[in-house]
């Protein structure tokens, strides 16, 4: 098959592009198809789309009937996809319905365990602290490592205690 | 290019080590929503938020981007002082700097602050301890957008928690000889880390020059991230070290052949593109951690591939330079360097 655009090389990439709802069959040549590219596939906003897109079908299709958005910027959740950026920071509480399993796809995690600014308050920070060292515990029970175990439950408890005040 | 006058440990491989802390002010739109006039406050909040401290107001100025050319602005780039992001957003940004040139913190940026910590050779922990020390500082007058789930609130999610990225830049020619990095960069792909060229996303890896950096910043702490981040590039230092000493004692000859040629070529070239200068440099680079070449500076190689850049050329002369004649003028520029 020939490259249907240049009309002179071998045809190796094929795709089905939809626009307006017509189905069209395009066959192109390496330097064609790159062409075709309108700035570069692989930019991070790109697959971020590409990540949104996965979701369940019956979320979008609420999206396409009623934009929502964001109450403080404006922000409306069809520009944050094809950005890959929000307009502040209450676009997190916003959206979050439909953020967390992106979270999850992009970290692997959807839970903060690293620095916790000051002014956020000292307790919280104790709580990351003894979310930590349960999972510690978890693991030392499961090393059989008792004298460990027992120092952090100890800890934990301590603690507990401190933020009982 | 002060900042790259010192050696750091591990100086044979690794160039650099980064740490950049993303950070956003709560109840302000993130930059890419931000009106001129909020834009204006807010640099000046962050300005004043350094320059009031007493301990640390003294070694730093302030550049607004206004104020700075197109050229000398890129050059900052090239120098790794500031982030290509931070051209964007030329009309509302401005950016510190520290004397030493170790730390640059811009403002309204992507986000609103990005405070980076920059260090030759593998010190990730000062920079980690200098940035966070810093993080401090700022956040006593102002607050942070914090979520205690989601960490630090960035303008693009896949900063968000720590909002930190750490990242070392290593000169691994052998491992690229070898054709062994395909394979090791792919196994760090799988390990929540990435890897880039010398200026980052989107860049090639130009001059064997590999950055590698933490993909992930939600889940693990600062610490953790640096931790991981640190035994790799260990274990990528082994490997190149082995790599070397393998070549060098199998091919010797070829080795200093490679070497020299490339230095003949540096030392009298007349025209030189950006990747040919890489290229050879990186060779020189190689020939004088392997002790091949015993007088010229590390430090002289290091900086030359920065001055070598395109904004570094053309900023050295005053009329607009054409590609070709921009080649002309590096060759020249690395000829009066290597000039012993």
């Amino acid at each position: 098959m020939i490259c249907e655009r240049c009309g002179h090389n071998p045809a190796n990439i094929h795709f089905t592009e939809i626009i307006n709802g017509n189905k069209k069959e395009v066959h192109l040549c390496d330097k064609c198809a790159q062409e075709k590219e309108v700035g570069s596939p692989f930019s991070i906003h790109h697959l971020l789309a590409g990540l949104l897109d996965n979701q369940i079908d019956g979320k979008m299709k609420i999206d396409y009937v009623e934009p929502k958005k964001c109450k403080v910027c404006g922000m409306t959740y069809g520009k944050f996809k094809e950005t890959g950026k929000f307009g502040c920071s209450e676009c997190y509480s916003s959206f979050q319905e439909r953020l967390n399993p992106l979270f999850k796809r992009i970290h692997g995690h959807d839970n903060h365990t690293g620095k916790i600014p000051s002014r956020a308050g000292k307790s919280m920070k104790i709580k990351k602290d003894i979310k930590k060292l349960k999972l510690d515990l978890e693991k030392a029970i499961e090393k059989e490592e008792f004298e460990r175990a027992a120092e952090l439950r100890d800890e934990i408890k301590n603690l507990k205690e401190s933020i009982k005040d | 290019m002060k900042w790259l006058d010192h050696d750091g440990a591990d100086k044979d491989i690794v160039v650099s080590s980064r740490i950049r802390l993303a950070r956003n002010i709560k109840n302000i739109k993130f930059p890419q929503k931000l009106d001129a006039d909020s834009a204006k406050d807010l640099k000046s909040k962050i300005k004043n938020s350094i320059m009031g401290d007493e301990e640390i107001n003294n070694s730093y100025k302030y550049y607004d981007m206004k104020n700075i050319d197109p050229i000398k602005s890129r050059v900052l780039v090239e120098e790794h002082l500031i982030s290509p992001g931070l051209l964007e957003h030329k009309d509302i940004g401005g950016f510190l700097l520290r004397d030493d040139q170790n730390v640059t913190i811009m403002i309204n940026e992507e986000d609103h602050i990005r405070m980076q910590v920059i260090y030759p050779g593998l010190n990730l922990e000062a920079c980690w301890e200098e940035s966070n020390k810093l993080d401090d500082i700022i956040e006593i007058n102002t607050e942070y957008a914090f979520d205690e789930k989601l960490g630090y609130l960035t303008s693009c999610p896949t900063n968000i928690g720590t909002g930190m990225r750490a990242s070392v830049m290593l000169h691994l020619p052998s491992l690229v000889l070898t054709k062994q990095i395909n394979g090791i960069l792919q196994a760090v792909n799988q390990i929540g880390l990435t890897v880039r060229g010398l200026y980052g996303e989107g860049s090639n890896a130009m001059g064997n020059l590999f950055q590698i950096s933490n993909q992930t910043t939600l889940g693990e702490s600062e610490i953790e991230i640096i931790q991981k981040l640190k035994n790799i590039v260990k274990q990528l230092i082994t490997n190149e070290r082995h790599a070397r000493e393998k070549i060098y004692s199998t091919n010797k000859v070829k080795m200093e052949d490679k070497v020299y040629r490339s230095l003949g070529i540096l030392k009298n070239a007349r025209i030189i593109t950006s990747k040919e200068s890489m290229d050879l440099l990186s060779d020189i680079k190689l020939g004088i951690e392997m002790e091949i070449i015993d007088n010229i500076d590390r430090m002289i190689i290091n900086k030359l591939i920065i001055k070598t850049q395109p904004a570094n050329v053309q900023n050295k002369y005053d009329k607009n330079l054409s590609p070709e004649e921009r080649d002309i003028k590096r060759a020249e520029i690395i000829r009066k360097e290597l000039d012993i």
